[in-house]
């Protein structure tokens, strides 16, 4: 906090502040505000005397009821979500036994294997995708929703393992070697002692996995092509432009509510969240 | 209960030596010290009896039983961590409780130990709360409390008084020779701080670089030092030192350098008659330094100035120089000395040490 007078608070602190948020929630603002404009409204030209684009005086629900009756969204969404879900779930596993390994378990090579991990997740997914499409197709996985459960974890887990090597290792030695005295095997001091402690950090790579698969694009892009399996991303994208017409208000509607799980499992866990990204653990 | 003996013990992390060869016979109850400055391998040591280093060559047994290739877990033993190792996602009673649900104990059985360990330690009202939400004293004494309930053979204690404030790590001192006394655990104990070790062993080891110094009681070590550095460590203030060359002087010797000149006293003229013409080192206590009435020889004083007179109340701390060395002397708060001030100090004979000057072991008579 800015100390001093009232005018350094509001020049250095609270105005800069204000300006920020407007940046970043302007995107969201006009996808919300397009979302309930009725396409009248959409259309006008910007030189109509009544065009007001911050703000409509008819809201609608036109665009979501457009959504739901004449395109397959609400399949979409269940499909993103499980994908999302199942992707989160195996690459947390493995990323939680991958991170312990890497950071507590000496054995030769460990800091080369973490190196080369993170050396995985910097290989760009435009590129990935050409060699993982010839994968899918040979194990007749193509248009199935498991072409992202299974590919997603390419990236995830790297993601996964070196976020939960850096928690991991911010979680004193000693617990561990104390529960190994007090009686706990390896494996029960892990259990019991180690990843309760560091929850806060599986939640965080958790929240952050989903998010990124819920966000993909290009290889459900690429792997999905009947409509019914799409994601909203894709199925958003591919199925309300047609051509070179857009449908803003579908479009918006159906960004807006792809959002909305994403946002809830942020907020309900934020201060999780903001706990495991800072790496702190009190004793 | 048990004894522990280390046989000939060696510690090496790739290239570096930790431990060089310790060997250590601790009696059954018996409270034992490891003081060293950092490094000097008392942690490393300790953890290999824990279980929680390997032991790169020699023994360790516990009892009679030969632990060198036993996980932690069927040692027998507790430890207590300098930074408590708390287990923060868990209440104070869990925290006890944990060693005793890994090793399957009924739950009557764990809550009457827990209970009992609790009182012994002060802590019933908190057994519901979360480390976090604890002072540091009352961290420690769950901590404690973790060892006591399992009533282990062995009590490991690593640096456990180092996190707390000088006023608490003082009485956490008192509480911790109080519980040895009333269980009587055989106990291994690691500090840097030389007060703990004094204060708390039957018996203290003195290390460095990875050797063992010394191992005696605790005035053992204070007024028959094997070395420079044990009479060195042990004691605050430190025992003051001066090079000097050791000559035949009549029938007597005598140790000068260009700013003292004393005699060696009778009972150490005998060893240090093969010194004679090599350098040695006089070594003093504070305490045993008072200001010259005139009464004694002059071979038993020597001239200093004064540079600072610390006032403590019960005595005057003066920081005086004479020649190359500066010396403390602790001297009657009576006594009204300035800075700058030429005195004469005196020593008592009997306790003065001689140190060789090449090994640093002390010459005894």
């Amino acid at each position: 906090m800015i100390e001093g007078e009232a005018w350094r608070r509001w020049v250095y602190f609270r105005i800069p502040l204000a300006l920020f948020l407007i940046f970043l929630l302007f995107p969201f603002y006009w996808m919300v505000i397009t979302t309930f404009r009725p396409d009248g409204e959409l259309y006008r030209p910007w030189r109509a005397v009544n065009y007001t684009p911050f703000w409509t005086w008819n809201p609608t629900l036109d665009h979501i009821k457009y959504l739901f009756s004449e395109t397959m969204f609400a399949t979409w969404m269940w499909n993103t979500m499980f994908i999302a879900l199942a992707s989160t779930v195996i690459s947390l596993f493995c990323g939680v036994l991958a991170g312990y390994a890497l950071s507590r378990l000496n054995f030769p090579f460990a800091g080369s294997l973490g190196t080369g991990i993170f050396i995985t997740y910097l290989v760009p997914q435009t590129l990935l995708f050409i060699p993982l499409s010839e994968i899918i197709r040979n194990y007749k996985l193509g248009d199935t929703p498991w072409s992202l459960i299974l590919t997603y974890p390419t990236f995830l887990i790297p993601f996964c393992t070196w976020l939960m090597m850096g928690y991991f290792k911010a979680v004193p030695k000693e617990l561990e070697e104390c529960a190994r005295i007090d009686g706990a095997s390896r494996w029960q001091a892990m259990l019991y002692i180690i990843i309760p402690v560091a929850v806060p950090g599986i939640l965080s790579a958790g929240i952050f996995a989903f998010t990124l698969s819920w966000n993909e694009f290009i290889y459900a892009l690429v792997f999905l092509s009947s409509p019914e399996q799409k994601t909203v991303p894709v199925g958003v994208v591919s199925e309300l432009i047609r051509g070179d017409v857009f449908f803003w208000g579908p479009l918006m509607a159906g960004a807006l509510l792809g959002s909305i799980p994403v946002a809830i499992a942020y907020s309900f866990f934020v201060e999780h969240y903001v706990s495991g990204l800072t790496g702190s653990v009190k004793g | 209960m048990a004894t522990v003996s280390i046989r000939e013990v060696h510690k090496h992390y790739d290239d570096f030596h930790a431990v060089k060869g310790v060997s250590l016979e601790i009696k059954d109850h018996e409270f034992v010290v490891l003081v060293g400055p950092s490094g000097c391998g008392k942690t490393t040591t300790l953890r290999m009896v824990a279980g929680l280093e390997t032991i790169t060559e020699g023994r360790v047994l516990i009892g009679d039983t030969v632990v060198n290739e036993l996980p932690p877990m069927d040692r027998d033993i507790a430890m207590v961590f300098q930074n408590y190792a708390l287990y923060p996602h868990m209440s104070v009673y869990d925290n006890m409780a944990f060693g005793l649900k890994m090793r399957k104990f009924d739950k009557a059985e764990i809550k009457r130990r827990v209970d009992n360990a609790a009182d012994i330690l002060g802590i019933k009202d908190h057994l519901h709360r979360k480390p976090r939400q604890l002072s540091g004293g009352q961290r420690q004494r769950v901590a404690l409390g973790r060892a006591i309930v399992r009533n282990p053979q062995v009590f490991l204690f690593d640096e456990p008084l180092s996190n707390l404030d000088a006023k608490l790590r003082v009485q956490m001192r008192v509480e911790l020779k109080k519980l040895h006394q009333r269980l009587g655990t055989t106990a291994i104990y690691v500090t840097h701080d030389q007060v703990e070790a004094m204060t708390l062993g039957d018996r203290v080891v003195v290390m460095k670089d990875g050797l063992i110094q010394q191992v005696g009681e605790p005035l053992d070590l204070y007024n028959t030092p094997a070395n420079k550095y044990v009479a060195g460590f042990i004691g605050s203030p430190a025992m003051n030192f001066a090079d000097v060359i050791i000559a035949q002087n009549g029938s007597g010797l005598v140790a000068a350098n260009n700013a003292i000149k004393i005699g060696v006293p009778e009972h150490l003229t005998a060893p240090l008659g093969a010194h004679v013409g090599m350098p040695a080192t006089f070594g003093i206590r504070p305490e045993d330094l008072r200001i010259a009435d005139g009464s004694e020889p002059s071979t038993q004083t020597f001239e200093a100035v004064v540079e600072v007179a610390e006032q403590l109340g019960s005595e005057i701390l003066l920081d005086v120089s004479c020649g190359p060395n500066s010396m403390v002397a602790s001297v009657d708060p009576t006594v009204r000395v300035k800075p700058g001030e030429k005195i004469r100090l005196a020593f008592n004979p009997k306790r003065a040490h001689f140190f060789d000057g090449t090994t640093e072991a002390a010459v005894r008579g």
